[in-house]
């Protein structure tokens, strides 16, 4: 006989354990659209690992990709460790590039146009997430809907800009006049699109691992959000590190809306992300909230964005295979997180 | 402002408005019925679109458009399954379950109708529904003729709504669909199934999804399109609390926010807009997020809403 146990702690190798077992079982239960549409499952995996990671050209622009991703995975990471249900990083995102691309229309040095575009795009961020932050310190605001709501609010007032006062009146798209060529983030290997921010990117995870785990702000983020009892026993101002912790979370948020600005698109249009934000979660989640976690974890569904388009290509296999795998990865991590609750017992039948 | 008020007592205008409430209402009434089990579902947005793909392409390929509602409200009423199957039989937290729904529903939305009409430039459509006049009831000037002269799914939302109510205030399964969304602990003592009844809700509010995307690629628009949901399942979210959970005002939700939508395509059609027509469609977001604000005091949302129920936690 087995038994469900409730599990009072989790071994360490859990950490990389269960992400590996929820990609696998993704990916088996994936393979079978694949054979839907009459492919090899094994050739079109391998056409996706080896145009996403096979060369290094490849793995440059699996990078370009992952790195919007590590900051709104990074994003939702810190949000979701104190409990901020932070869905609003696609919003968050999109006010950050609609800042940095204003900063960056205007002439001025390039350094200080890339710094003032980070410091926009990050405050306007911060800005967007401190809404929902508020409404649920001030008001008992549900944060899960706010910050929902609001993605679709920055949305629209985007899309008003890009229709309206920003429009390209040239080719009359609805597309925003391109940032000066100066603020440019500069590319850091010939022949490739790698640009600055995707290292800034790969900075940052391992300082906001650090600000978490060896900083006050990241104890009190933490026990906030393990126990909001305890830390106000404690002495903690609960409400005032939630809105920290909004705070840092939107404007991470916002950093990938400046990159994507920045170092890829140069300008801003409707879909300028393709749900980066939402992916954001998937990435956090795969990651079990740790910001170290969150550049695989990002990497990988970058590579499975990118390998896709080739594996479409190669096999006919449709390159929406992306997005399923996406959602069944998120779904199938949550599942194997219960093992983190529970755990089974073989135990005796006479008991 | 006479040629705003000219336009809005038009026959054209006001059968608009209903025809873009109804997809509204049903996807309304569905997450209504999730919302007051106890369950949030963010999983809508995507269930939409997969319904609106899977009844299309039923309708596509059989020539039936009842087979192809059909479909799609199965398509719908499985997805709440999965959605139920995480958040109410696993317990797993329902914001982060919702948004997987919802990326795995529009991706094999999709996938799946990539994979059956292949790439083409002029996207397939079928013959969608048709009005149908009521006798009688659509010779009445003005109103009859927008009212009473539309979709047979208009009417179906236009029954489902007192339907919902009723269901809800005046039937057993209504009222522990609603003890489980308020207090499951209480719900389980008097021997309601809590687990069994959210289980239903989010079943039942899944094939309510389903018979929204079914009348978007059906009826409104008769394809299937990449954005032919395009926000409506998040509206719908926005509706339920603006509503304040109950059947009749989110209805009444669902009609305001199709009357601003329909007001905003004529100024843009008539090139009245001097306010970017962006304005009017955040406007159901930016009300819903003040309202919630303002309401919050009188707590009027289902007090067990995003928590789980484990029966051996006392």
């Amino acid at each position: 006989m087995f038994r469900l146990e409730a599990r009072t702690s989790t071994p360490a190798w859990f950490n990389l354990a269960l992400p590996l077992l929820a990609i696998g079982a993704t990916l088996v239960l994936c393979s079978g659209l694949i054979a839907l549409a009459g492919a090899g499952v094994i050739e079109a995996y391998g056409v996706m690992f080896s145009a996403s990671l096979g060369d290094s050209y490849a793995i440059t622009e699996t990078l370009v990709r992952a790195a919007p991703m590590i900051f709104t995975g990074l994003a939702v990471a810190v949000a979701f460790r104190a409990k901020f249900w932070n869905i609003g990083a696609e919003g968050q995102l999109l006010a950050g590039a609609v800042a940095s691309c204003a900063v960056g229309a205007i002439p001025m040095p390039g350094p200080l146009a890339m710094f003032l575009m980070a410091v926009a795009g990050a405050g306007a961020g911060a800005a967007v997430a401190l809404i929902p932050a508020t409404l649920r310190v001030k008001f008992k605001v549900d944060d899960v809907v706010s910050s929902l709501l609001l993605n679709s609010v920055i949305f629209y007032a985007l899309m008003a800009l890009i229709e309206g006062p920003w429009k390209d009146s040239f080719s009359g798209y609805p597309i925003s006049p391109p940032i000066e060529e100066s603020a440019n983030f500069p590319v850091l290997l010939e022949g490739t699109r790698l640009h600055l921010g995707v290292l800034a990117a790969l900075i940052a995870a391992p300082l906001i691992w650090f600000l978490i785990v060896r900083t006050t702000l990241g104890f009190r983020i933490r026990v906030t959000g393990e126990n909001p009892e305890a830390a106000r026993y404690g002495g903690i101002h609960v409400e005032r590190v939630l809105i920290s912790t909004a705070l840092l979370s939107g404007a991470l948020a916002g950093l990938a809306g400046v990159g994507e600005v920045g170092g890829v698109h140069f300008q801003v249009m409707s879909d300028i992300s393709p749900g980066y934000g939402y992916s954001g979660i998937v990435v956090a989640m795969l990651a079990r909230l740790n910001p170290l976690g969150v550049v695989p974890a990002a990497i990988f569904l970058a590579a499975v964005m990118t390998g896709a388009e080739a594996m479409s290509r190669a096999t006919g296999v449709p390159a929406f295979l992306s997005e399923v795998i996406q959602g069944t990865a998120l779904l199938a991590m949550l599942v194997a997180l219960l093992f983190t609750a529970y755990r089974i017992r073989r135990v005796g039948a006479a008991r | 402002m006479s040629v705003v008020l000219e336009q809005i007592f038009q026959v054209g205008f006001l059968a608009a408005i209903i025809r873009i409430a109804t997809p509204l209402a049903f996807a309304t009434l569905g997450e209504m019925f999730s919302e007051r089990a106890g369950v949030l579902n963010l999983g809508i947005e995507g269930i939409m679109l997969l319904s609106a793909m899977t009844g299309f392409t039923a309708t596509s390929l059989s020539g039936s458009l009842w087979l192809g509602v059909l479909v799609a409200v199965l398509t719908g009423a499985l997805m709440g399954a999965l959605h139920a199957l995480f958040t109410v039989a696993l317990g797993l937290s329902q914001h982060v379950c919702g948004i997987g729904v919802t990326l795995f529903c529009s991706g094999l939305a999709y996938f799946l109708y990539r994979l059956i009409f292949g790439q083409q430039s002029v996207p397939p459509n079928i013959k969608g529904f048709e009005t149908l006049p009521i006798p009688i009831l659509s010779d009445i000037p003005v109103l009859g003729p927008a009212v009473f002269n539309q979709f047979s799914l208009v009417y179906m939302a236009m029954l489902a709504i007192p339907l919902a109510a009723f269901v809800l205030y005046r039937t057993p399964w209504g009222l522990s669909v609603r003890m489980v969304g308020e207090n499951p602990r209480a719900a389980d003592s008097a021997g309601v199934g809590v687990i069994a009844t959210r289980f239903q809700a989010v079943v039942l509010g899944g094939a309510l999804m389903g018979l929204a995307g079914a009348f978007l690629s059906m009826a409104q628009f008769n394809a299937f399109t990449f954005g032919v949901v395009s926000g409506r399942g998040w509206v719908a979210i926005a509706l339920v609390v603006f509503g304040r959970w109950d059947p009749w005002r989110s209805a009444g939700a669902a009609l305001l926010f199709a009357f601003v939508d329909a007001l905003q395509l004529r100024m843009q059609a008539s090139g009245l807009g001097h306010i970017p027509y962006e304005a009017f469609l955040m406007l159901p977001f930016v009300f819903t997020i003040v309202a919630m604000a303002v309401m919050s005091r009188s707590a009027v949302a289902p007090s067990a809403l995003l928590k789980p129920f484990r029966r051996e936690e006392r």
